[in-house]
């Protein structure tokens, strides 16, 4: 039988982590198709159609499915489920919220945030914040798997699958979208950016991250921060990188003003390379960078900015 | 209006993990163990609600070892009025938890199921979610705010771009993110007023859960270690590295 990978997108396009899922559906139990359930939402499903190993893309287009609630996007996965052996989505803010109600509903244990598919049954994933991996195995049921989206390659464009329009499931009525508050920028994703500039409490505040920010620009780099510059106030909650915010392992990580805590590194370590500046020597985030530089951020910065323009 | 809150028993935060040096999984002897974060929040937030007038009693459950108890008293000291001690030692799986908790707000008749939005031993980020399907519920997850309305629960979340709200008719279950409320710390008076606080013991038998595990652990591992690298002198040493790497 086939995976079922639950679409992330914003109706007007697919997220490159639906294209990570549908790299680990096809390890678990390939063919694969994709679920898109949106409002308005063709231009993400043909996207999804031109992934590389997709056989259909099925499509709930339908007003109860504009932002994904939980509640009836989960019964609308379990509608589909009869047909498939495993039923996977990225370990987004959507999947990690609906899956979990599907595996229970289908009565078996959700396998979450994984980093690798050792086997159709068999897959690594992050404890304890990334400071040991188990290998679990799953077998002799439906597999619900949530997956890790900077652990995998992105599938490729490339591939011409069918797409399917299908009816909406019901929907229980018990909750209803009320508003949305969301960050806009015009600089890269934070999961999917190629070189991410994060900083922390070192910044000392909400104006200094401009120090940062116009080297994202330059660098075309996504910003990220560390939980302590979060808490303060600099930056919103959705740029924190670490175990509880977000994971992300770009070409190049360049932590600003980090002191490295657990909770951080577990959230970039896997990043190609990695840059730390911090004027403390002492600083745990000099322990795992490949490029280490002892300084006060505020003169290494713009030294930084000036050296990229030469 | 009755506020469940379930609290999990796992290593305090500040503690460095160690691995078993068989692969087994952690070492757990002789380590400090302590209130689950997230789940602290929850806490916090069912005690503020019972300040506002909002909820008259906070029942704190937790499923684990003996050892457990301990976890519900700092519950009970930072304001929940009763604790259940359902006693399991093992390994337990969120869907096990889940169905031990549906069982146990069947009973209890909670308006508000108020949960860590994961456990920093697992990460599995799971059991509200599954609760929630388990009884037909409502669900507002990574919550950042709470307000109750008029039979309805207004929650905003942190999504991946920003902040969501969601409207959820009541019952609801609510999981907890980082920045809902700061916990406070429970007063020595408090401490001692907890002892006293009642703690009903159950087993996951008397719930009629079966509590084996479904998934099976071949092996925990320590991560692959990233060895530190150079030091550069200055910012322009520094870009003239990253270029030759073909980083940037």
């Amino acid at each position: 039988m086939a995976a079922l990978v639950l679409a992330e997108h914003n109706n007007a396009a697919l997220n490159e982590a639906t294209a990570k899922a549908v790299t680990a559906a096809t390890l678990i139990s390939p063919p694969v198709h994709v679920l898109v359930a949106g409002a308005d939402c063709a231009k993400a499903a043909e996207q999804a159609a031109k992934l590389t190993g997709v056989e259909t893309v099925l499509v709930a287009d339908d007003a109860r499915y504009a932002s994904l609630l939980p509640e009836p996007t989960a019964e609308l996965i379990l509608s589909l489920s009869q047909s498939y052996d495993a039923i996977v989505a990225p370990a987004t803010a959507n999947g990690k919220n609906i899956l979990p109600r599907v595996a229970a509903k289908l009565d078996v244990p959700q396998i979450s945030e994984i980093i690798a598919v050792q086997s159709p049954d068999v897959f690594r994933r992050p404890i304890y914040a990334g400071n040991a991996i188990e290998t679990i195995e799953a077998k002799g049921f439906k597999k619900v798997v949530t997956v890790r989206v900077s652990a995998f390659a992105a599938t490729p464009a490339g591939g011409n699958a069918s797409i399917k329009a299908i009816a909406p499931a019901a929907d229980p009525q018990v909750s209803r979208f009320v508003s949305e508050n969301l960050t806009r920028s015009e600089r890269p994703e934070l999961t999917g950016a190629k070189i991410v500039i994060s900083g922390g409490r070192g910044l000392q505040s909400k104006e200094n991250f401009a120090l940062i920010e116009r080297i994202a620009d330059r660098l075309g780099a996504a910003v990220g921060a560390s939980r302590a510059a979060v808490d303060a106030g600099f930056v919103p909650n959705d740029r924190q990188v670490g175990q509880t915010g977000k994971v992300v392992a770009p070409e190049l990580y360049i932590a600003v003003g980090i002191s490295g805590a657990i909770q951080h590194l577990a959230g970039m370590k896997d990043s190609k390379v990695i840059v730390a500046i911090n004027k403390d020597e002492g600083a745990a985030i000099f322990s795992v960078a490949d490029y280490g530089l002892v300084a006060d951020l505020f003169e290494a910065l713009p030294e930084f900015e000036k050296a990229l323009g030469q | 209006m009755k506020v469940l809150v379930p609290v999990k028993r796992v290593i305090d935060f500040n503690v460095a993990v160690r691995v078993k040096a068989d692969r087994s999984g952690v070492d757990l002897a002789n380590v400090k163990m302590a209130i689950n974060p997230f789940d602290e929040i929850a806490v916090e937030e069912a005690v503020r609600l019972k300040e506002q007038g909002a909820a008259t009693e906070i029942v704190a459950v937790s499923i684990g070892p003996s050892g457990a108890q301990e976890t519900l008293r700092t519950a009970l000291a930072m304001g929940a009025d009763r604790g259940i001690l359902v006693k399991h030692d093992g390994p337990l799986e969120p869907l096990a938890v889940a169905k031990i908790l549906r069982a146990i707000a069947l009973e209890e008749q909670p308006r508000l199921v108020i949960l860590g939005k994961q456990a920093i031993d697992n990460d599995c980020n799971q059991v509200g979610q599954m609760l929630a399907a388990l009884l037909g519920w409502p669900q507002g997850t990574f919550a950042a705010k709470v307000e109750l309305l008029d039979g309805e629960t207004a929650v905003t979340r942190e999504v991946d771009g920003g902040l969501q709200t969601v409207a959820l008719k009541l019952p609801a279950i609510v999981t907890t993110d980082l920045r809902l409320n700061q916990p406070r710390y429970a007063s020595l008076p408090n401490i001692m007023k907890a002892r006293k606080k009642p703690i009903a013991e159950k087993t996951v038998a008397d719930y009629g859960v079966d509590p084996r595990p479904k998934l099976k652990v071949l092996e925990v591992r320590e991560p692959e270690k990233r060895r530190a690298g150079a030091r550069v002198a200055s910012a322009a040493e520094l870009v003239e590295r990253l270029r030759e790497r073909g980083v940037i």
